[in-house]
């Protein structure tokens, strides 16, 4: 299964909650599938899903804020797993949707061919931290949460023909922000 | 007027309400104020870029942000600053601890204390330079206005001599 049907998966059992979406084919890939004022698509900065994730959980608190990331883009900014760790949000659902490679770019490998992502989660402390394929993602979402989760998802390399996202950066941010408000 | 109590002074008239912080020896006294302040969620990083992602999120939540870090860590923010801040139209305060200005001991510190100045101009983004506290807790209050009315963040330099 390649990252379109992934994300199509979890997004049959998203109701209100915000979602942070990675740049690139992610983001292109969720505008076609959902498209809502509640996702909020990078269009730059690689890297920082979980940290405007993260900021967002602890500004709102009572909302569920649900990341995609990839593992090209978590390895850029693994400090942010430590960070969100020891911040502890109980509304923050991190899913790595890990192809091993750099697929925007082409599908250059990444060292999480040779590294199980799900394996640093739990070794700096992840208690909640779950493969994907050996959970009901839809009973995770919904129960009562207590700190923060993350879901690695192992996909394939592959990008959707998904067309590139023709609303302006504004105008993402205009509605995401009124839609939270 | 002490310059630690100015810059938390000049924050809190800015009514910024959640910071990001990575620690040099001048801001360590503001530091230690701010986590004693229950009005300021204060979230220590592990790198100055992830801290700027974490504040862009906070302020999409309606919080007032701020980053404080040496000057040292604005290299790190460069691509944050403007694929994500300036594509998006977004506020911030930055108050760095200006490192390798006049006065300043480690010589490891003049090279990006010269090139900070030119790399904030090079994203075309507003600083301040206050000398004394009292410009300082000036300055500092009224950036979040001018981060808000730009829309796009604002720094504030605070030299080795300011301290």
């Amino acid at each position: 299964m390649e990252r379109f049907d992934g994300i199509k998966n979890v997004m049959k059992h998203i109701e209100d909650e915000i979602i942070v979406c990675n740049i690139g084919f992610p983001s292109r890939e969720l505008y076609e599938i959902k498209d809502r004022s509640k996702n909020f698509y990078m269009l730059g900065s690689m890297g920082l899903a979980s940290s405007i994730g993260l900021g967002l959980a602890m500004s709102k608190i009572k909302e569920k804020v649900i990341i995609f990331d990839g593992d090209g883009s978590i390895l850029m900014n693994l400090g942010s797993l430590i960070t969100v760790f020891n911040q502890n949000p109980s509304n923050f659902i991190l899913i790595i949707f890990d192809n091993g490679c750099y697929g925007s770019t082409g599908n250059q490998c990444t060292y999480a061919q040779n590294v199980n992502l799900l394996e640093v989660a739990k070794s700096i402390g992840f208690k909640n931290s779950y493969d994907y394929n050996e959970i009901d993602f839809k009973d995770i979402l919904k129960s009562k949460q207590e700190g923060p989760i993350f879901i690695h998802y192992k996909i394939l390399p592959g990008n959707a023909d998904s067309p590139i996202i023709d609303i302006s950066p504004e105008e993402i941010k205009n509605r995401f922000m009124k839609s939270i408000k | 007027m002490d310059s630690s109590e100015a810059v938390y002074q000049g924050l809190k008239r800015a009514k910024i309400d959640f910071i990001v912080s990575l620690p040099c020896v001048n801001l360590g006294k503001i530091l230690k104020i701010i986590e004693t302040d229950e009005k300021i969620i204060h979230v220590p990083v592990t790198r100055e870029e992830e801290g700027i992602g974490i504040c862009a999120g906070a302020f999409l939540g309606g919080k007032k942000t701020a980053i404080l870090m040496q000057n040292s860590g604005l290299g790190n923010c460069v691509n944050a600053l403007t694929s994500l801040y300036q594509l998006y139209s977004l506020p911030l305060v930055m108050i760095m601890s200006h490192r390798g200005t006049k006065g300043e001991p480690i010589i490891g510190q003049v090279p990006m204390g010269i090139a900070t100045p030119k790399i904030l101009e090079a994203m075309d983004l507003k600083y301040f330079n206050p000398k004394t506290p009292e410009e300082a807790i000036e300055t500092v209050a009224n950036s979040w206005n001018i981060s808000m009315s730009e829309k796009r963040p604002v720094s504030v330099l605070l030299d080795t001599s300011y301290w």
